[in-house]
């Protein structure tokens, strides 16, 4: 065997072991690189109270109130089972944080049961389409996770 | 052995065919991204159905995200065909590909910030996709690093090399980031997406530009290299006569 043939056989190697790697990486993450909780999870104490960490979910449709006097916004999480939790804040929440869409909030659980957050952060849409667009393309097929919410 | 494929491996050769294509390809760069920027700023909705104006950041967002995953892996390939085969001139397209692949990533990651700061409300998150990309633009200055470095260039090429190949690993992670079973459960804020969700006029201005990131990036390193062949080859007779 040529000594360029051995180094194709060790760059080859190299290559698949590197492949490997990058497949068990992905495998580990699965997209939850670090821990975000339900408010399920919240509900069974599953969340430590007094410590930073994460709840996600839907923002609640007519839940989003804002404070007359300060700036402070209290609003409803759900999950996929409707399980609720309330979450406040006095932070600017962002130009994509609405009802009914997804939202990360960083902050903590207190004994009282509710969330105060120090950051909430607003998911975007993958779709995009212009505002005309997507109101046509609803009204044809619903997705599964509008369903679920009871949007309609 | 009427026509050889090696004989643009060498540098004495493909330092004047370089010379010959760079306009072409600052041509078509300057017309592609020009054009691209162009549809994406004025021919593209003005509201999405979520986002407003801010959303036009993706025409370069996008582009430099791809191109710094691209241009990671032509770094990578570069460098194991000088491995296996030994070729000098291999080395220096690897080592000319590194300086704009890292630029590229700096690029995305900084318009990144801008965009997440105004849609999601924060300028980092430790996001997958984030977490992973800034790995990934360490890995480019590594690289630089590494090979800056060692004074020998042969062993700064292949030692380089090596590192480059390890790092591959990031690059499908970085674009597998967004499978979560379920995006209202999990930290992800970047969320899977699929050409068919985005509008026709938005999609081409996306990959129009991407085009002309790809066509500014040859331009870029066949400069670098025709820089890296003289400073290498100074000592050589063709140099010195031109």
């Amino acid at each position: 065997m040529k000594a360029r043939q051995k180094r194709l056989i060790f760059v080859l190697l190299g290559i698949v072991a590197v492949m490997g790697a990058s497949f068990l990486i992905n495998k580990a993450m699965q997209g939850n690189f670090y821990k975000l909780y339900t408010p399920k999870a919240v509900l069974v104490g599953e969340v430590p109270i007094g410590q930073v960490v994460r709840i996600g979910g839907l923002v609640k449709k007519g839940s989003l109130k804002r404070s007359d006097t300060k700036l402070e916004a209290r609003f409803i999480v759900l999950d996929r089972n409707k399980n609720e939790v309330t979450i406040v804040t006095n932070k600017i929440l962002p130009d994509l944080f609405k009802e009914g869409k997804s939202q990360v909030a960083r902050g903590i659980l207190k004994e009282d049961g509710i969330f105060y957050a120090e950051e909430v952060l607003a998911k975007h849409d993958a779709n995009y389409m212009p505002a005309e667009v997507k109101d046509i393309l609803k009204k044809e097929h619903t997705p599964i996770t509008k369903v679920k919410e009871g949007a309609k | 052995m009427s026509f050889s494929w090696f004989k643009y491996a060498a540098p004495i050769n493909f330092y004047p065919f370089a010379g010959k294509v760079i306009p072409l390809f600052w041509f078509l760069a300057i017309t592609l991204t020009g054009f691209g920027l162009y549809w994406g700023f004025f021919q593209t909705p003005d509201v999405l159905s979520d986002q407003k104006q801010y959303y036009r950041i993706i025409f370069v967002h996008v582009a430099a995200s791809w191109m710094s995953m691209w241009l990671y892996a032509m770094m990578v390939f570069w460098g194991l065909i000088g491995l296996v085969f030994n070729t000098r001139l291999s080395f220096m397209m690897a080592k000319a590909t590194s300086t704009t692949g890292a630029l590229m990533a700096f690029i995305a990651l900084v318009s990144g910030a801008v965009w997440g700061k105004v849609s999601w409300g924060t300028w980092w998150d430790w996001d997958p996709r984030l977490t992973m990309s800034l790995i990934l633009l360490f890995l480019y200055i590594g690289y630089i690093a590494l090979h800056s470095a060692i004074d020998n260039s042969r062993r700064a090429d292949k030692a380089s090399a090596v590192l480059s190949l390890v790092g591959l690993a990031i690059v499908p992670v970085i674009y597998y980031s967004v499978n979560c079973p379920n995006p209202n459960e999990c930290g992800a804020l970047h969320q899977e997406s699929s050409f068919k969700g985005v509008e026709s006029n938005i999609l081409l201005g996306m990959l129009v530009t991407a085009l002309g990131f790809w066509m500014y990036s040859f331009a870029t390193i066949l400069m670098r290299v025709r820089n890296i062949i003289l400073e290498r080859e100074i000592n050589t007779k063709w140099v010195s006569e031109l």
